[in-house]
């Protein structure tokens, strides 16, 4: 059996244990076993991907496995992984097991919730594993459905309209994409034979340029629509704002990726002369969503708010990059893709704790927190620091490649955009340290927070990992930079082809 | 022999006779007691269907069997079991008691109706399988006669119906007047284009277009809906909308073939209206039958893409997005039938909190809804993207879009309810009770379907071998 149906494997029977599940108290322990058997088999799908690459196994797909299922349609269960989508699974299985114990504490219905969070984590890893553009739909649509339920019931603030605004906003992010996706099926076989939704054979295919042209669009907003792309970016902040806590983690963390990942793999990919013709239009949105988010972030008072245009802008320089068509940008788009990923789960995971704790998330009613939970304060600080690009950190190895990679066009439209977007560091800057300064630091103002006690085990567990996944990246980029280009090939060649 | 070819007909009205005679023949106080035969006779029948038998043409080419009506008629007795597993807890109340055997009779009278309406070879034979399908209707929506609104919603059907069967007979006769016969294969070839045929196809369009209620034909459907009994309007939005939107697309791929430029351009533009103007009335519904009357309208906006698709996938999409529609809309009636039996609710309000009282039904509901909505894995998401894939494999991706946007409006409404069930909170929600288990058997049918469908792929592949050819 092929090691990759496991991810698709665990999540539903994890689901049916917790369905079957005796109490109520049992569910997280079961939803946390299953979860760490997930991180556990990524793991292993990671390492034996890496001894597979070392032993000279240079297929552009491993783990391949192709089983029909519409046979009329030509519709296959088609998966596989490369190095880009080994390193998102890695990525989604850090964060789902940080959310499993990030959540540790919800009481209300833990059942369902549980249910949701892991039945949205498996549409995730089946749509990086899938390599049908069908299934890869369907696993998309799975991941974005189960939000509605997940802000709406265990949310907090506007909880039913950020989580209607958020559905929709996607589902019609789904909507441009489905026309896309049709388009591709209808114009993948040119000579007449049998049509399919296999990525690998379109890739193979010469679309003509009015075609490519007409598509592109719906499939990069489509998917741009869940990377934050501006202007289509409004349903991030209010989401991630109402959700609970493993929920933004995941959204941000994992599900924001789907869009970058997406507009990667399907529209850049299949389209890549439409891609280089109206990139310029793309190009202008990215960076106005990089700086744009960057500065509404330093103009925001709540913590999750601040995060969640911190992401924006942070997703807004995946898809920056992406557009940068050449290696090191996209080395670096999927870099920033891990990192920010880890990184924002990490934030708001602290953001859950800190506010379960002060039960405020305005930073000018905290104060002095590090005296009192010096651990989570801590763990604050080296999120903060990772995001705004500091050495050793995997947001800097990131950012760097990025602004490397755009740098090599020498002409000004690219320049000034690099520039205006390497700008945004010193944005991240201001709002991450003025956050730290006014939360952590100075005296203890209110006095109910003499009694906060620091984090508990699941706690240090949570945010232990997604730490130790910043820093392991940070310090040791190479292994991670080396399997992404791995997997970069065939895209590099299709844009080469497209550019010249 | 011969009359195997007409098994499925003669079967259902074989059950009303011993249905009939049985009536006779019972106490006035132990009526209850035909509900349990008639739905295992009903059930056997259904079964029935399935076993291979002879196709063939009876009548001189009146009455014709193919495979692939043959597949229709299964479906749509399928749906009728469920209607039927749905209503008995409704028939069981103090008022109906007298009746229970009518309703039979009447119900599977009209599917007698439909039935013959597929299998029809020419016009008038047609005609009689629609009027059949349709008169006993009436009688049905004015069921619960003492209640305004249902007596109301009979009339209203009956004017409709006899408007609309006005009209379309107003074509045929052009039709005949211009082509010589009614015999579908013979009218095929006698079809050119003439401008008197260009009209007679718009008043046989007008005609079908008020029963599968399109829009600007859709006004009586609210209402009659909404007046109803609850059972008598899923079995009008689900089996009787299927069965006219399978013969007209039947019609439009074979008899109408000719002039497919013509009926083109009408399909696009009413389809468009149709989902639009469905689901823009749709959010404003509080009272969850008029809700399901207007999504039941935009539904058959979708299903006109499948038929614009002028293919072998148009044609098994339609066939297969009635499957899967069935089992949608049964399971999202068979909930607010449940619950407007048990408690008499009916709006969208009542239902604030029912997760925490009645889970079961609620998640039910949810599956139908997203089912309806076209939300992965369950079977509404496949029958809509091969609905799309339909219209833009003639390169429509413009309707395709249009449709899309559609689908996410309808989700907004479609999760207002769920929003009602699983968000809100409620000081008086309603109470847990435990639904009957003819109820809860076709509940669990459905749910069945809904996820068996989709996952299952041979069931489409199934319907595609019976589609070959069609178009």
């Amino acid at each position: 059996m092929n090691i990759l149906l496991l991810l698709i494997i665990i999540p539903i029977l994890t689901i049916t244990g917790i369905l079957f599940a005796r109490e109520d108290k049992h569910v997280r322990v079961i939803s946390a076993i299953g979860m760490t058997f997930q991180l556990i088999v990524s793991a292993i799908i990671i390492l034996w991907f890496l001894a597979e690459r070392n032993a000279g196994n240079t297929a552009e797909i491993l783990f391949a496995s192709n089983y029909v299922w519409y046979e009329t349609l030509n519709i296959h269960f088609y998966i596989g992984v490369d190095g880009v989508s080994v390193a998102m699974i890695g990525l989604t299985s850090i964060v789902i097991f940080a959310g499993i114990f990030a959540s540790w504490d919800v009481d209300d219905l833990p059942r369902e919730f549980f249910t949701s969070l892991i039945l949205l984590s498996s549409g995730v890893f089946g749509f990086f594993i899938s390599l049908d553009l069908f299934t890869m739909f369907l696993f998309y649509e799975i991941a974005v459905i189960p939000m509605y339920l997940l802000i709406g019931i265990w949310g907090s603030g506007p909880r039913q309209y950020s989580a209607m605004k958020l559905t929709l906003m996607l589902m019609g992010g789904s909507a441009l994409i489905l026309v896309g996706l049709l388009g591709l099926y209808f114009n993948s076989n040119p000579t007449g034979g049998p049509l399919t939704f296999n990525l690998i054979e379109i890739a193979r295919v010469q679309i003509p340029l009015n075609t490519q042209l007409f598509f592109f669009p719906f499939l990069f907003i489509g998917f741009g629509v869940l990377g934050a792309l501006f202007p289509f970016h409004t349903w991030s902040p209010d989401g991630h704002a109402s959700a609970p806590t493993a929920v933004s983690m995941l959204h941000a963390g994992v599900l924001m990726k789907l869009g970058g990942y997406g507009c990667y793999r399907v529209a850049v990919f299949l389209l890549p002369q439409a891609a280089h013709e109206l990139a310029w239009i793309f190009i202008i949105l990215a960076t106005i969503g990089v700086i744009y988010g960057a500065l509404g972030a330093i103009w925001q008072k709540d913590l999750k708010y601040i995060n969640a245009y911190s992401s924006v802008s942070h997703c807004a320089l995946v898809l920056f990059a992406i557009l940068m068509f050449n290696e090191t940008a996209m080395n670096g788009a999927i870099m920033q893709m891990i990192s920010h990923g880890i990184m924002t789960a990490l934030f708001f995971a602290l953001i859950g704790m800190i506010y379960g704790r002060t039960h405020t998330r305005y930073i000018n009613e905290m104060s002095g927190l590090m005296k009192v939970m010096p651990f989570l304060a801590v763990a604050y600080v080296i999120a903060g620091l990772a995001s705004l690009g500091l050495p050793g950190f995997s947001g800097f190895v990131a950012e760097m490649t990025i602004f490397v990679g755009s740098f090599q066009y020498s002409d000004t439209f690219h320049r000034v955009a690099t520039i205006i977007a390497a700008s945004s560091i010193v944005a991240t800057a201001v709002y991450i340290l003025r956050v730290v300064g006014m939360m952590l630091f100075e005296k203890i103002r209110n006095p109910e927070y003499e009694l906060i006690t620091d984090a508990k085990w699941y706690e240090r567990l949570s945010t232990g990992t997604l730490i130790f996944g910043i820093t392991a990246i940070g310090i040791a980029p190479l292994w991670l930079s080396t399997m992404i280009t791995g997997g970069l090939g065939p895209i590099m060649q299709k844009l080469f082809l497209a550019m010249n | 022999m011969l009359m195997l070819i007409m098994r499925h007909e003669l079967l259902l009205v074989m059950i009303t006779v011993i249905l009939l005679l049985v009536e006779l023949f019972l106490p006035a106080d132990r009526k209850q007691k035909i509900i349990l035969p008639a739905l295992i006779l009903f059930g056997v029948v259904m079964i029935l269907g399935f076993i291979p038998g002879p196709t063939g043409i009876l009548f001189g080419g009146m009455y014709t069997t193919t495979p692939l009506t043959l597949l229709m008629k299964n479906i749509l007795t399928i749906g009728v079991f469920i209607v039927f597993l749905q209503s008995v807890d409704w028939l069981k109340k103090e008022e109906n008691r007298e009746k229970i055997s009518e309703y039979f009779l009447l119900l599977i009278t009209t599917l007698i109706g439909m039935e013959y309406m597929l299998s029809s070879g020419d016009f008038l034979m047609f005609y009689i399988g629609l009027e059949l399908a349709t008169i006993p209707l009436a009688a049905l929506a004015a069921f619960e006669r003492f209640k305004e609104k249902s007596a109301e919603a009979g009339v209203k059907l009956i004017f409709i119906s006899a408007l609309s069967s006005g009209i379309l007979l107003y074509g045929l006769s052009m039709i005949y007047g211009t082509a010589g016969t009614l015999y579908f294969d013979e009218v095929l070839n006698g079809i050119n284009g003439a401008p008197l045929q260009i009209l007679a196809f718009i008043f046989f369009f007008a005609g079908m277009a008020f029963k599968i209620s399109i829009v600007p034909f859709h006004l009586w459907t609210a209402d009659v809906y909404e007046g109803a009994p609850i059972n008598i309007t899923s079995y009008l939005s689900v089996i009787s909308k299927g069965a006219a939107v399978m013969i007209f697309t039947i019609l439009l791929y074979t008899v109408f073939s000719r002039i497919t430029m013509m009926w083109k351009d009408v399909i696009y533009i009413t389809s468009i209206l149709t989902m639009t103007i469905g689901n823009l009335f749709a959010m404003r519904q509080r009272n969850l039958k008029r809700f399901l009357a207007f999504s039941s309208i935009s539904q058959a906006g979708f299903i006109f893409l499948g038929i614009i698709g002028l293919s072998q996938l148009g044609m098994t999409t339609v066939i297969y997005f009635i499957l899967v529609y069935i089992f949608s809309n049964l399971g999202a009636f068979g909930v607010v039938s449940v619950i407007s039996n048990r408690t008499g609710k009916e709006t969208i309000d009542d239902y604030d909190g029912l997760y925490r009282t009645n889970p079961k039904l609620s998640l039910t509901m949810m599956l139908a809804l997203f089912s309806l909505a076209g939300i992965p894995p369950l079977a509404g998401f496949f029958g809509k993207f091969f609905l799309f894939a339909a219209a833009a494999n003639q390169g429509l991706y413009i309707l395709v879009f249009i449709a899309v946007l559609n689908t996410i409006i309808s989700l907004y409404y479609y999760l207002l309810v769920v929003k009602a069930m699983f968000l809100n909170r409620s000081d008086q929600p309603i109470a847990y009770f435990k639904s009957d288990g003819y109820s809860r058997l076709g509940l669990a049918l459905c749910v069945a379907g809904l996820v068996i469908i989709g996952l299952y792929s041979p069931i489409y592949e199934f319907i595609n071998q019976f589609t070959f050819g069609i178009y």
